[in-house]
């Protein structure tokens, strides 16, 4: 049964209730257990290839000189046979035969490392594939498990207190009101700054004489000599 | 990251935000930490925010099973599935009797990215029970 299914049918088993777990934490615990043998395993294995890789190139090494020698060789066989000296042309024929030996010999054991070597690349995929899977999973569990314990330790919170979760229409109603009464005042404020502003201007236009004028007792008089005049 | 310097930065963060708004931590104890986060104005619809090994948690509760009209829950479920990918960095989800949204980070988030997050989800969460009220009692 995979993770997923296992978590939905806790789900709907009812293991939501506080306190009780997805999957009990000694099972956590040897999935956790689980998941460090595969990472051990896996650090074995890619030290194991290492080492098949070096013996491997080591291998491949000799075969070539190996492969060289009897080249050069068979060049001196042919040069003895040249010069009619068929004894030291099979002194060399046997050397030639002796490398041949050690060349089959290193070429099956180059053979065999090479074979490893695909064995352990495979194995360490294959492992890789399967920790990144459990350590998914046992996200999964703990993440369920944390929302879990979140949950309960919000709801305990509440419960304790004397605030509680509003319902979702209540909540929403009060925040635009205030938010209203934030912008009716914002509103407020900003025609009261209008206002203002245009005061300043008047002010500012009296005192240059530019229209309309406050009366003062001068004016007043002189209105009053002309039209005495 | 833990939700202490998640709460710091936030509470002295004052006007000096760059999302225009003002948040109020509370760390709440438990099993887990949560860390309650209230956001000035809207104060009635919190985020709550926890840590795990992996990733950061922002949760707000949008409403109760009781709270639906259960004539209209399946609409109400196809409209969630539809508003899912369109509403920003947010989803939805439900935790036993309660329907969320809830945003999840990296644990290697800034704290600027987290601030983020908590505004963009209040924003939605508001969104949300306003374009969904009709599936309400």
């Amino acid at each position: 049964m995979g993770i997923l299914n296992k978590i939905l049918t806790a789900f709907r088993g009812g293991a939501t209730e506080v306190g009780q777990g997805i999957v009990d934490a000694n099972s956590t615990r040897i999935f956790e257990q689980e998941i460090r043998d595969a990472e051990k395993h896996l650090t074995k294995a890619k030290r194991d290839l290492t080492e098949v890789m070096a013996k491997e190139m080591q291998a491949s090494r000799e075969v070539d000189r190996l492969k060289r020698a009897v080249a050069e060789h068979e060049g001196y066989v042919a040069q003895a046979l040249e010069k009619g000296n068929e004894a030291l042309a099979l002194e060399v024929a046997e050397k030639i035969a002796e490398l041949d030996q050690e060349l089959n010999d290193q070429q099956s054991a180059n053979d065999s490392f090479s074979a490893h070597a695909t064995r352990l690349k495979d194995l360490v995929r294959k492992t890789e594939r399967q920790l990144t899977d459990y350590q998914r999973q046992l996200t999964m569990v703990k993440t369920t498990e944390s929302v879990q314990k979140a949950t309960a330790t919000i709801t305990n919170s509440f419960a304790g207190s004397n605030s509680k979760l509003l319902n979702a229409k209540d909540s929403l109603e009060r925040i635009k009101a205030r938010q209203q009464s934030f912008d009716d005042r914002l509103k407020a404020s900003e025609t009261l700054a209008e206002e203002n502003s245009d005061k300043a201007l008047h002010d500012k236009l009296a005192e240059a004489g530019i229209g309309e004028q406050k009366s003062n007792a001068n004016a007043v008089l002189d209105r009053i000599k002309a039209r005495k005049g | 990251m833990n939700i202490h310097n998640i709460a710091n930065h936030l509470n002295e963060l004052g006007d000096k935000g760059h999302t225009g708004f003002q948040f109020d931590c509370y760390p709440i104890d438990g099993d887990v930490e949560v860390l309650q986060v209230n956001i000035v104005g809207r104060e009635e619809i919190p985020v709550f925010l926890s840590v795990t090994d992996n990733q950061i948690l922002c949760i707000s509760y949008l409403w109760g099973e009781d709270e639906v009209n259960q004539e209209r829950r399946a609409e109400m479920f196809e409209t969630m599935l539809e508003l899912n990918i369109p509403m920003p960095l947010s989803s939805f989800a439900k935790i036993d009797d309660k329907y969320v949204v809830y945003g999840a980070l990296s644990v290697q988030s800034s704290i600027e990215e987290i601030e983020q997050e908590l505004s963009v989800l209040s924003d939605n969460c508001l969104e949300v029970i306003d374009e969904l009220a009709d599936y309400l009692k």
